[in-house]
């Protein structure tokens, strides 16, 4: 027999029991839709993720008080003393390290803002000029933090896209005195709008000098160094640099944290990319399911059809060629089924991308080619039962349909 | 050209052994006309199926061509059921979602003849059958008489040497039945060997050779 005619033959009898067919192609179809659309979620997820770590900077280095590992007991904590705090100087210092190219000390508050009869908390940002390029802020208006002595309290502020909107409307901010707690302070800057960054809105943020701010606070510590390396490949310098400045300025007590952007990256990538793993393979169990659907269904149609069986027997058919035009069914079924089911999935991803512009969705190679090998695996693996019991039929009880 | 040595056929039914064929000695020349009449139960269609190879003897030795045939496989007596046997049945046995013409055509799509001679023989058998006009249609859209035309016509596709026909008449009535048979006959023109179950007497006396069976066993000639 030919191979074409098997092809016509096998889509010759699906087209016979279309209910049947449109029922698999259906069940096959869903499962590989579901694998598209998850993985697509999963991976839209990643990216977003992903691009919202890189638009915080490049070549981030940041250093936390405190030590976040529980590795190790320093002998400051057994006498009961609380961490040594990070200091302006501390930050000064790390510029003395090859690697670094910018520092930005953070320290962060809130307070009250007020500009005239207006008023509103705020989350209030004391750092450097550096910041500015260090996290990659763009100003709508006037000018950043002035640069010079990192110990200079000077009185000016820049305020946050929103804050400007709200305490200024459409009216000039650059120029005019708002209040922060008991000082006022000289607007010379409106941050461009940027909105949500891993969760810090920066448009409803006034940054301040550092100095002025721990005055504003009453404190002296830093709650973050940005330290911007000076190329990816000086990153791990950097942060050891880093590392050792701030032990030998504490006397050779390890009580910070430094963390690089790319190991957090990283992380999340990991978490993240075994989420999309995860939920893909959900789906793909779902297909499985398919497959035992088709299985059920192919059996029906064997017991359906005995005596066409048995006369394809009498006419001469060899019960290898019954099993292929079984074979050649299933294989038909869930290559129908699995186009279908792709181009349901990528609709529907395309539907979601639209409907949330932020979220970058899109079913990543891998899954669309674990879709088509799974749908076209499991439809045909189970079908290989149903055609073997088709071409074991005893030729004679099947014609008499017995 | 068919030759049957001491052929039986047993079927367990339950723990009982059933015997539908006892002894069967039997010889059938190429191009001869054989009928096969007897009670219900007699064997006639164990018969018939053994000789069409759909089913095989519990002992005894069946020679089709001068080889022995129980010895082959089931892909090589698939292989000469393809070649050298055509079936018709009493429920003529058309597939229903086929038209007229592509159930002529199965059995050489089977054998994968090419698809340009296939159209050439379908068309030669639904002229000869005279079906022209019937062609198109599904079983179900045609008269008792013309499905058994049309299984005539597919039995003959391959020019088979020997055609089985099992009460071949059991499902038409007197008239339709006489002019299936007359089609049946006029294959014994192109020396095909023709094997008859029937139950009417008198489209039996037709055959040259008449073999009564009782009892899975031949009685007389
Ligand atoms: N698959 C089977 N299993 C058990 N017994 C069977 C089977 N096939 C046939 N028989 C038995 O073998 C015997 C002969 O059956 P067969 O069908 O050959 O009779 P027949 O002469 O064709 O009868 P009819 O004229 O009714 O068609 C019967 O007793 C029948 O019950
Ligand atoms: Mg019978």
């Amino acid at each position: 027999m030919r191979f074409i005619d098997v092809m016509h033959f096998a889509s010759g009898s699906l087209r016979g029991s279309r209910s049947r067919t449109l029922l698999m192609i259906l069940a096959m179809s869903i499962g590989v839709a579901a694998v598209v659309v998850l993985t697509g979620l999963g991976e839209g997820a990643r990216r977003y993720v992903v691009n919202q770590f890189s638009s915080l900077g490049t070549n981030l280095v940041i250093v936390l008080p405190g030590r976040t590992e529980t590795a190790g007991v320093g002998p400051g904590m057994l006498l009961g003393q609380i961490p040594r705090e990070l200091s302006l100087d501390d930050a000064q210092e790390l510029l003395r390290s090859r690697a670094i190219a910018r520092i930005a000390p953070l320290t962060i508050g809130s307070s009250q803002l007020s500009q005239g009869a207006l008023n509103r908390e705020v989350v209030v940002l004391g750092s450097t000029a550096e910041l500015l390029p260090v996290r990659h802020m763009k100003m709508a208006q006037g000018q950043f933090l002035p640069a010079g002595d990192i110990h200079d309290s000077a009185s000016v502020c820049v305020l946050g896209s929103k804050i400007k909107t709200e305490l200024f409307g459409k009216n000039q901010a650059v120029g005019e005195w708002v209040r922060l707690g008991e000082r006022r302070f000289r607007v010379i800057g409106v941050m461009a709008s940027q909105g949500e960054s891993m969760g810090f809105n920066t448009d409803e943020i006034v940054t301040i000098p550092v100095a002025s701010a721990h005055m504003l606070f009453n404190t002296s510590g830093l709650f973050r160094i940005l330290i911007e390396a000076k190329s990816r490949d000086t990153i791990e310098a950097a942060k050891r640099d880093a590392e050792a400045i701030i032990v030998r300025r504490h006397h050779g007590e390890q009580d910070v944290t430094v963390i690089t952007q790319d190991a957090v990256l990283a992380t999340f990538d990991r978490i993240l990319s075994a989420l999309t793993f995860a939920v893909g393979g959900i789906a793909a169990i779902s297909l499985s399911v398919a497959g035992i659907l088709i299985m059920n269904v192919m059996l029906i149609a064997v017991s359906q059809r005995v005596k066409e069986i048995g006369l394809l027997k009498a006419l001469g058919a060899p019960a290898l060629q019954i099993r292929a035009l079984f074979f050649a069914e299933a294989v038909l079924l869930s290559t129908i089924g699995c186009i279908v089911g792709l181009v349901i999935g990528e609709a529907g991803v395309l539907l979601i991308a639209k409907l949330y512009p932020s979220l970058p969705v899109v079913a990543p190679w891998w899954a669309v080619l674990a879709a088509i090998g799974t749908s076209l695996g499991t439809g045909i693996s189970f079908s290989v039962w149903p055609a073997r019991r088709a071409a074991r039929l005893d030729p004679v009880t099947a014609l008499a349909g017995r | 050209m068919i030759d049957l040595q001491k052929i039986c056929r047993s079927f367990m039914v339950g723990d009982q052994r059933v015997s539908a064929l006892q002894d069967i000695d039997l010889h059938i020349a190429a191009g001869d006309y054989v009928s096969i009449m007897g009670p219900s139960g007699s064997g006639k269609s164990t018969l018939l199926n053994l000789i069409g190879l759909l089913d095989r003897p519990s002992s005894g030795i069946y020679k089709l061509d001068g080889g022995d045939v129980t010895a082959l496989d089931d892909a090589q007596q698939a292989r000469v059921r393809s070649e050298k046997i055509g079936f018709v049945f009493q429920s003529f046995h058309l597939v229903p979602r086929l038209t007229a013409a592509m159930n002529i055509e199965l059995p050489m799509i089977l054998a994968g003849v090419p698809p340009a001679e296939r159209k050439q023989r379908v068309a030669d058998l639904v002229a000869n059958y005279g079906l022209e006009d019937r062609a198109d249609h599904r079983p179900d859209q045609l008269s008792g008489g013309q499905r058994q035309r049309v299984a005539i016509a597919r039995a003959t596709s391959m020019h088979p040497a020997v055609l089985l026909a099992d009460e071949p008449t059991g499902n038409l009535d007197q008239t339709t039945g006489k002019e299936v048979i007359d089609l049946l006959e006029v294959l014994l023109e192109q020396k095909v060997t023709l094997i008859m179950v029937t139950h009417d007497p008198a489209l039996g006396a037709r055959a040259q050779r008449q073999l009564h069976m009782v009892d899975g066993r031949m009685t007389d000639e």
